[in-house]
């Protein structure tokens, strides 16, 4: 870092980092996800020894934003971090709190994928919790916005008592760019947090609620003349007829495009998502003839600014989703051909059909990952006709060819779920194996497993327990003995909890897959005959954190 | 104004991909210019095809080369450089690493490749990083930075060795700074 200027390169999770800590942030709470696993690693390294800051990686994403809740109805500045399905997990709580609103600023970082880089399950637009919950949404495009919205969204959020989403996408969070770094807040003391009772704020009891609910639609129309007049909504460019509204990322590939044709036109740049700041947009819009709109994935906010455009210029030409596609994410490439098409440019036809080559990812193979093993005796127990359900962890990696293991993945904790239903309706005929890591088997596995203990279920679940969460770069869970804030705590054994949930002693075993892989093999044979459910535990530790643990002593 | 100058990384999950761009980065920023990266974290460090790409010069808008833009285009696989066509043009310098990790589906060959890339553009150099490295050094892991050394020495990179040996020291810790300082200089 340049000590003069303050000016860095910064990744654009690690300046979501920055950006909190300069705000002043108390409490943080995460759940480790693809793009968004780097905030929580940071914080982790922060909060250590430093009773300013409080973080922990909670076991699902639900259990953080409640954590974050609860602190905030205690007072403190708190921020809360998860990728796009963490916040389906998570909105069960997500949806009320903007009931009661935040009491500590809270600002909510969520983090998209398009294309699916790091993501299996859906390519999932989370801007469409703003219609669902009501939450104001900011979208930074680089790494300078994503410590300049942080903190702006802690302003908004004591100004409104609401929440406040960040939304990232991967090329955001993971995209490095210079960031000048401001004044840090200096932080409150959070020792000094106390819950006040409020009943009439912290309690969503009908009829209560429905003041509520109208509370939170006045709040956020106070929250849209905030966005009116805020310079996020920035406005750049000479006059034209020809104009772009753009949101995140996309705004880069726009100015990318305008230099690349070498154009000068006026440009609206939305920093929020919602609410919309309308008459500015109207205002806009009004002089034109015709306005490209760049956004990833879901025609949002072409829809809304379709319907603005009734009121304030019904000969608008509106271009989105006409030029630019609604699946995968935006490349440069493919905005500066649409505002060619706007401005009726030529364009040198760029060659097409390169031969390509495709790696599929696979299991770690210096050092070796155990969980080799763990299919290798599948492949030698299973017989012809068994069902393999998979779920999210590095283990879903033997559903890539040639393994392709999986006959159905979802989404995290839904291996058993699913297979619990399956299992069910053949009743009998087919047998199912289903796989978890242990991360996942603390995040949304145990209430699938006692609802098939509890229906009677006849799956075979195995838990290939890694000793950590892996696939997000390492991150601390229950089953490991230490936590962020205070290093060693009690482990909590899977096997305890398996049984807790019902799982017979002799429906249960616990087998290291690379010291005894006969034992793995004849246990799944056993195992595939029962008619209870049963679960084989691979206790195993992850080859790498085993060469990174060996390093270290 | 100056154009920017444009990198695509290709290689698979592993292969150090992001401490290149690291390095990169911080030598192109001390320079005084705009950077921009993009790279990928996650399932696509598991050993799959890996993409990243890193941008300088006076001003950097997208984190993405766009198609036919790349100046540069580093392969650490040598079928990943097939991968690499999209974004380069007749003017585009391809360096290669005679390193293979099989794919499952279809493979290509060093020639297959060669054939394909010099359809594109002349300059393209297969060079055996990865067994010099481990021949000279026993670290396959820095073949990476030896490339980086070979463009530079061969003025394929517009920045300077001393900045990019500073941003080597600058993102790692000291007890690899011999090994990739003598990458860099291996010949």
């Amino acid at each position: 870092m340049n000590e003069d200027s303050q000016k860095t390169i910064l990744l654009g999770n690690e300046a979501i980092v920055q950006g909190a800590l300069a705000a002043g942030a108390q409490f943080v709470a995460t759940y480790p996800g693809t793009p968004a696993s780097e905030i929580g690693n940071e914080f982790a390294k922060i909060a250590k020894n430093n009773d300013q800051l409080y973080f922990e990686f909670s076991t699902n994403e639900k259990l953080a934003i409640e954590a974050v809740i609860g602190a905030s109805f205690s007072g403190l500045k708190c921020l809360c971090a998860m990728k796009n399905f963490g916040l389906n997990v998570a909105s069960d709580s997500l949806l009320p709190f903007l009931y009661t609103g935040s009491k500590g600023p809270t600002v909510l970082v969520v983090a998209d994928d398009p294309s699916c880089h790091s993501s299996a399950q859906s390519e999932e637009n989370s801007r469409g919790f703003a219609q669902l919950a009501h939450i104001p949404i900011l979208e930074p495009s680089d790494s300078q916005e994503c410590l300049d919205f942080i903190k702006l969204g802690f302003e908004i959020s004591e100004k409104f008592s609401l929440p406040v989403m960040v939304r990232l996408t991967t090329r955001v969070a993971h995209q490095r760019s210079t960031v000048e770094l401001g004044k840090f807040t200096p932080r409150s003391d959070p020792r000094a947090a106390e819950f006040t009772p409020n009943k009439h704020q912290f309690v969503t009891m009908p009829p209560r609620v429905l003041e509520m609910h109208q509370e939170l639609l006045d709040k956020i129309e106070r929250v849209r003349e905030f966005a009116e007049k805020s310079e996020i909504n920035q406005l750049s460019g000479a006059n034209n007829k020809i104009g772009i509204i753009v949101s995140g990322v996309g705004y880069l590939h726009a100015m990318e495009a305008l230099q690349t044709l070498g154009l000068d036109l006026p440009i609206l740049k939305l920093g929020f998502f919602y609410p919309l700041p309308e008459q500015k947009i109207k205002d806009f819009i009004k002089p034109l003839q015709k306005v490209l709109i760049v956004e990833e994935l879901d025609p949002y906010l072409e829809k809304e600014i379709t319907a603005l455009a009734k009121e304030a210029n019904p000969e608008l030409k509106i271009f989105g989703k006409a030029v630019l596609p609604e699946v995968g994410e935006l490349k440069p490439e493919q905005v500066i051909r649409a505002l060619a098409v706007l401005v009726g440019a030529k364009l040198p036809v760029e060659l097409a059909n390169f031969k390509t080559i495709k790696h599929n990812p696979r299991f770690c193979t210096t050092p070796v990952c155990p969980y080799w093993k763990v299919f290798a005796a599948l492949k030698k127990a299973a017989p012809e006709g068994t069902i393999f359900g998979g779920d999210i962890g590095c283990y879903m990696i033997a559903g890539f060819a040639p393994m392709q293991v999986y006959d159905y993945m979802f989404c995290m904790g839904s291996s058993i779920g699913i297979g619990h239903g399956i299992a069910k309706a053949v009743a009998g005929k087919q047998k199912v194996i289903t796989f978890m890591g242990d991360g996942t088997f603390f995040h949304s596995g145990m209430p699938a497993l006692l609802n098939a203990v509890y229906n009677q279920s006849n799956i075979l679940a195995i838990i290939v327990d890694n000793r950590i969460t892996a696939m997000t770069g390492h991150q601390l869970n229950p089953g490991m003995g230490e936590n962020a804030e205070a290093g060693t705590v009690a482990e909590v054994k899977i096997e305890e909890i398996v049984r807790s949930l019902g799982v017979k002693a002799e429906n249960l075993k616990v087998i290291d897959p690379v010291d005894d892989f006969n034992g793995l093999v004849s246990a799944i044979q056993e195992f595939y005959n029962k008619n209870e459910v049963s679960v084989i535990i691979a206790r195993r530790v992850c080859a790498l954190l085993e060469k990174i643990n060996a390093k270290k002593l | 104004m100056q154009k920017n100058f444009n990198i695509v990384i290709l290689g698979v999950g592993g292969q150090g991909l992001m401490t290149l761009l690291k390095i990169l980065s911080e030598a192109a920023f001390s320079a005084g210019l705009d950077v921009k990266t993009s790279e990928l974290h996650g399932l696509s460090q598991r050993g799959g095809s890996v993409s990243v790409y890193i941008r300088f010069g006076e001003k950097v808008w997208s984190p993405l080369v766009p198609q036919g833009q790349a100046n540069l285009i580093i392969a650490l696989e040598q079928q990943e450089a097939l991968n690499g066509l999209y974004f380069a043009n007749p003017e585009t310098v391809f360096l290669v690493n005679q390193y293979e990790t099989p794919t499952m589906a279809q493979t290509a060959s060093q020639a297959e490749v060669e054939t394909e890339l010099k359809k594109m553009s002349q300059q393209v150099c297969f060079l055996p990083a990865s067994e010099l490295c481990q021949k000279q050094l026993a670290s396959e892991v820095v073949s990476g930075v030896y490339l980086l050394g070979y463009a530079l020495n061969n003025d394929y990179l517009p920045l300077k060795k001393e900045s990019v040996i500073e941003a080597i020291k600058k993102t790692m810790p000291e007890k690899y700074w011999e090994l990739n300082l003598k990458a860099l200089e291996l010949k």
